[in-house]
């Protein structure tokens, strides 16, 4: 069985902001099962960890929620991306992108080329 | 910007209290119910499905923890629980809560007064615009033993054009009479350099000052005045401007007046109290002539060119110096060594109490440490009480660095209100405490409780409950719990670090105590001695008022421009004192002649058949005084005679000089009938016809300095001093001396009354404040010394009472077990005089120079002081002591 990876709070901030830009608003056990389901269960979060960071995002102005009806037509909070969030995200993740190409490029490097 | 709007929201909801655990409730609902579908869906049994949705979302508390966290300010609310707690904690206690607040209130309150003082005076002494480019030019003599001898108009204007400075004004001082208002005032007056407020760089309330390019030979007829004179002379009038007034009879016109904050930056009192300024080039009359030769400008002040160091305009002015001694070699001999030094105002301001003021900021500072360190003590018993509850919080989860913090909360709240009530009665007691303060001190209506001064005491607030609170709050950190919690039934758990902290504790405050006591014992002994001092002349029942003559600046106008002009007037002034009610015995002498008011009238001193090579010959201290003024103020003839009725305008000038006088110039020689001259240009010799005994009349610490006394009636002196002894009322004197003096001359100003012992003890009265004070610190030290080894004594009897019960049963007698409590103290008290004695050999030698007649070393004190403070250490055993003889064994052993 393969080790399941812990995630920091910045990422798994940047994962709950790109769920709500692809899904559109949604709640905070829809959020936690699209994370799941993309991560391919590697991921090890306590879904309860969700909330207080929805909290936080919500207090950046990074995404707004609102009380709609869920599925099973019971009250729930639907959480959706701000024009404040969409920055964010897109500043997030040209970040994450060069640090990956940086990262990357690190691992090309043989010990030939240094020389 | 998103960490500012999170920490908005976060205030936001923590100010408005909305921190409601419903929507997370509902949230986490909604999220069980969702995920318990979801397995059902994938086929658990009901209890199954809700069991994994509850494993999935992991431990609730947590969550609800961190949420809680993110909704509102937890810093500030565990804050606020623990001043809270700190808060119920002090009220439950309130005996312990008076007393910390208490000593941390004098201990804060004392170091702010005395920082206040410091502030106005060390560390902000001028209120003009960049203060460090002000200087004083001063020009010594070192060859011929001389120092600020005044300089020479044309050496003003060599630094003036020198391109070191950007202005350089002299200045002179004195005093004029001002008439033409309901009174003839005498007012402070300093003759200036048109440029003098250029140099300082301030600005009027009202018109203009000098213009600094102003070339005027002589007094340029326009005066600037204070806001102080402005209102009482003139009654604040708003069109004072372009009015004239009349100064020693010549009229002036006003063009500024300053604001009234403004003040003279003197080197003296009075000159600190100018109240008009008026502008000369002191080339012409009434200056004599501005020769290279002749230094009569008293001094002058500067403001550097923009970019020099003072440093470094020094090495140029030592160069231009160089230069003008190889022009002039005439007027600058190479035995005399001329150089001039650039003083930093603000030095010369507060020079001389420096010294003294930090002395007492030390001191102060020692009292408040060891105030502290009382208080420290008292937070180390208090946790060693509250060992069980620590140790209970810890059991119960609490994290160390929280209790610290909760611990350090309680410290600094402590802190805070002692500062806060230090302030309080600083504020409170502000009036009475300045008038403590000699008036001699620079500066001192700029004192206040300013912004600085509140910053200063919330620093020492905050920085002592941190540091006093750490020892205690640590130390409650790091309890053994097993122990602590087994000690059941017992309060106290003094574990052997905490005994031992409070021993060390108790020993530094024995040796800051014993090191203040020694300075302050020291310092007494200096103020006895001088107030013991023979003085060697009786000031008892005698007084003094002073008058002034005015100086017109055209000589030909002035009525008292020759000795046998003014000698009728002193004499009608001799003739008339004798008639003011109780008066026994009347003198009239120069204001020089009054003893001890630090007025010095110097003149060079040149003696016949002596050669007096050059232009530079000694500074001697001169004054002038009728015959009746030996006898008056009780100094004694030795040889020859004194002054005559017959020693009058007419006859050849005399002079009666003192022991030190012939001691110096005169050793081994019969003086009688000796001749000198004071000054080159003077036209007469004067012989000596009688010496007196030495007095302290010029300073209290030295017992001799060479002094020349003339003939009031063979002199010219302006500013008098009419001595009357006798059964007098002080009170009505002034103006009984007015009247007399103005049915001779109307004109005249009559003021400055004193009585001679006022004076005496006056000269006295910066060192008696500064013993005083040092004193009452050294004693509050000591009571805090006293009460910090009781209580640390008291506990440790405490801590062993099970244990002298066991000695007790076994046939210890009570003597010995006294005796085993009061060595305790004593080793406390032996460690604690070793290191003060240590601290107080450094600190008596850097107080070296307030001393007076006693060495810094001074056995006598150094072991007196260690033996008072001993026996007071002893003192405060013996009660605890006691308490220990007092045991009963039984119950002592029972109690267990």
């Amino acid at each position: 069985m393969k080790q399941k990876s812990d995630v920091h709070q910045g990422t798994l901030g940047l994962m709950v902001l790109k769920t709500l830009d692809v899904l559109g608003p949604l709640h905070g056990y829809g959020i936690a099962r699209r994370i799941e389901q993309i991560s391919g269960d590697l991921l090890a979060v306590n879904q309860g960890t969700l909330y207080p960071l929805l909290l936080k995002l919500e207090h950046e102005g990074a995404i707004a929620s609102d009380w709609g009806a869920s599925e099973n037509n019971r009250r729930a909070r639907f959480y959706r991306l701000t024009r404040a969030g969409h920055k964010l995200l897109g500043a997030e993740t040209r970040e994450w992108a060069q640090t990956a190409a940086i990262i990357a490029r690190f691992f090309e490097v043989k010990a030939e080329d240094l020389s | 910007m998103r960490f500012l709007r999170r920490f908005l929201a976060r205030a936001n909801n923590f100010a408005t209290g909305r921190q409601s655990d419903r929507r997370l409730r509902e949230e986490m609902d909604e999220h069980l119910a969702l995920q318990t579908e979801e397995n059902l869906r994938a086929g658990m049994s009901p209890s199954e499905a809700r069991r994994h949705a509850l494993l999935k979302f992991g431990a609730v508390a947590p969550v609800r923890e961190d949420y809680h966290a993110e909704q509102g300010l937890p810093f500030v609310e565990t804050l606020l629980q623990d001043l809270r707690y700190a808060l119920r904690l002090l009220v439950k206690s309130p005996g312990f809560a008076a007393i910390t607040i208490l000593t941390m209130a004098l201990g804060i309150g004392a170091t702010t007064a005395i920082f206040s003082v410091v502030d106005a005076t060390l560390l902000h002494p001028l209120s003009y615009p960049r203060p460090d480019q002000l200087v004083r030019i001063e020009d010594d003599l070192p060859g011929v033993g001389a120092e600020d001898v005044g300089l020479s108009v044309p050496e003003w204007k060599d630094f003036q054009r020198s391109g070191i400075f950007q202005y350089v004004s002299v200045e002179g001082s004195g005093s004029v009479n001002l008439t033409g208002s309901s009174q003839p005032t005498r007012i402070a007056f300093k003759p200036v350099a048109p440029s003098y407020f250029a140099v300082l760089g301030v600005k009027p309330e009202l018109g203009r000052t000098f213009d600094p390019n102003d070339q005027t030979h002589g007094f340029n007829l326009e005066v600037v005045i204070t806001d102080g004179l402005w209102k009482r002379a003139f009654g604040g009038d708003p069109h004072i401007l372009g009015k004239s007034l009349r100064l020693d009879n010549d009229v002036y016109r006003v063009v500024g007046v300053m604001p009234p904050s403004f003040r003279d930056q003197g080197r003296t009192t009075e000159e600190r109290n100018t109240e008009l300024w008026a502008a000369a080039g002191f080339a012409a009359a009434p200056t004599p002539s501005p020769v290279r030769n002749n230094r009569f400008v008293p001094g002058a002040i500067a403001r550097l060119g923009s970019g020099f160091t003072v440093a470094a305009a020094q090495s140029r002015l030592d160069a231009l110096v160089a230069s003008l001694q190889k022009q002039f070699p005439a007027d600058y001999p190479v035995q005399s060594a001329w150089r001039v030094r650039l003083v930093p105002l603000k030095e010369s301001v507060v020079g001389n109490v420096r010294q003294s003021l930090l002395l007492l900021l030390g001191a102060v500072g020692l009292v408040l440490l060891i105030g502290y360190v009382n208080v420290a003590n008292l937070l180390l018993a208090r946790a060693s009480a509250r060992g069980r509850e620590m140790a209970l919080r810890q059991a119960l989860g609490a994290g160390r660095k929280r209790l610290v913090r909760q611990l350090l909360t309680e410290s600094l709240l402590l802190s805070l209100l002692g500062g806060l009530a230090g302030l309080v009665i600083l504020y409170s007691t502000k009036s009475l405490l300045l008038k403590l303060i000699p008036e001699s001190l620079p500066r001192l209506n700029d004192i206040s409780v300013s912004w600085n001064v509140l910053l200063f005491a919330l620093g020492v607030s905050v920085v002592a409950g941190t540091v006093f609170g750490l020892a205690p709050a640590l130390q409650a950190g790091r309890l053994n719990l097993t122990h602590t919690l087994k000690a059941e039934g017992r309060g106290s758990t003094g574990t052997g670090e905490q005994a031992r902290t409070r021993r060390l504790l108790v020993v530094v405050e024995f040796a800051l105590s014993l090191v203040l006591m020694i300075a302050a014992g020291l310092l007494l002994r200096s103020f006895y001695d001088l107030f013991k001092v023979q003085l060697g002349f009786n000031p008892q029942n005698v007084m003094a008022v002073r008058t002034w003559l005015p100086v017109p600046n055209d000589p030909t106008t002035d009525i008292y421009g020759t000795a046998a002009q003014e000698a009728p007037f002193i004499r009608e002034l001799v003739r008339r004192s004798a008639a003011l009610p109780g008066v026994m015995e009347v003198a009239v002498g120069s204001l020089a002649a009054v003893p001890l008011n630090h007025t010095r009238n110097q003149g060079r001193l040149i003696l016949e058949d002596r050669d007096g090579r050059g232009s530079d010959f000694p500074l001697v201290n001169e004054s002038s005084v009728t015959p009746e003024y030996f006898h008056l103020v009780g100094i004694p003839l030795l040889r020859g005679r004194l002054f005559t009725d017959q020693d009058n305008e007419n006859m050849p000038h005399v002079a009666v000089v003192n022991q030190a006088f012939v001691r110096t110039w005169f050793p081994n020689q019969n003086p009688l009938g000796k001749r000198f001259k004071l000054n080159r240009t003077a036209a007469a010799w004067d012989t000596v016809v009688g010496v007196i005994a030495d007095a302290r009349t010029e300073s209290l610490e030295d017992p001799a300095i060479p002094l020349i006394y003339r003939c009031t009636y063979q002199r010219t002196d302006k500013e008098l001093a009419i001595f009357v002894r006798g059964h007098l009322d002080p009170s009505r004197i002034p103006d009984q001396a007015r009247e007399l003096v103005q049915s001779i001359n109307p004109e005249l100003p009559v003021f400055g009354a004193m009585t001679l012992p006022g004076v005496v003890s006056g000269s006295l009265s910066q060192r008696r404040f500064s013993m005083e004070m040092v004193l009452l610190f050294a004693l509050t030290a000591l009571l805090l010394a006293g009460l910090g080894i009781y209580g640390t004594i008291s506990y440790l009897v405490s801590e062993r009472t099970h244990e002298i019960g066991i000695r007790l049963a076994l046939g210890a007698s009570r003597r010995k077990i006294m005796r085993m409590i009061l060595r305790q103290g004593l080793d406390l008290a032996i460690a604690g005089a070793a290191l003060g004695l240590i601290g107080a050999f450094i600190v008596a030698r850097l107080m070296s120079g307030l001393l007076y007649g006693v060495a810094p070393y001074d056995p006598l004190t150094f072991v007196g002081v260690t033996l008072v403070l001993t026996a007071v250490a002893l003192a405060a055993c013996y009660i605890p002591a006691r308490r220990a003889t007092k045991v009963d064994p039984m119950i002592a052993l029972r109690e267990d």
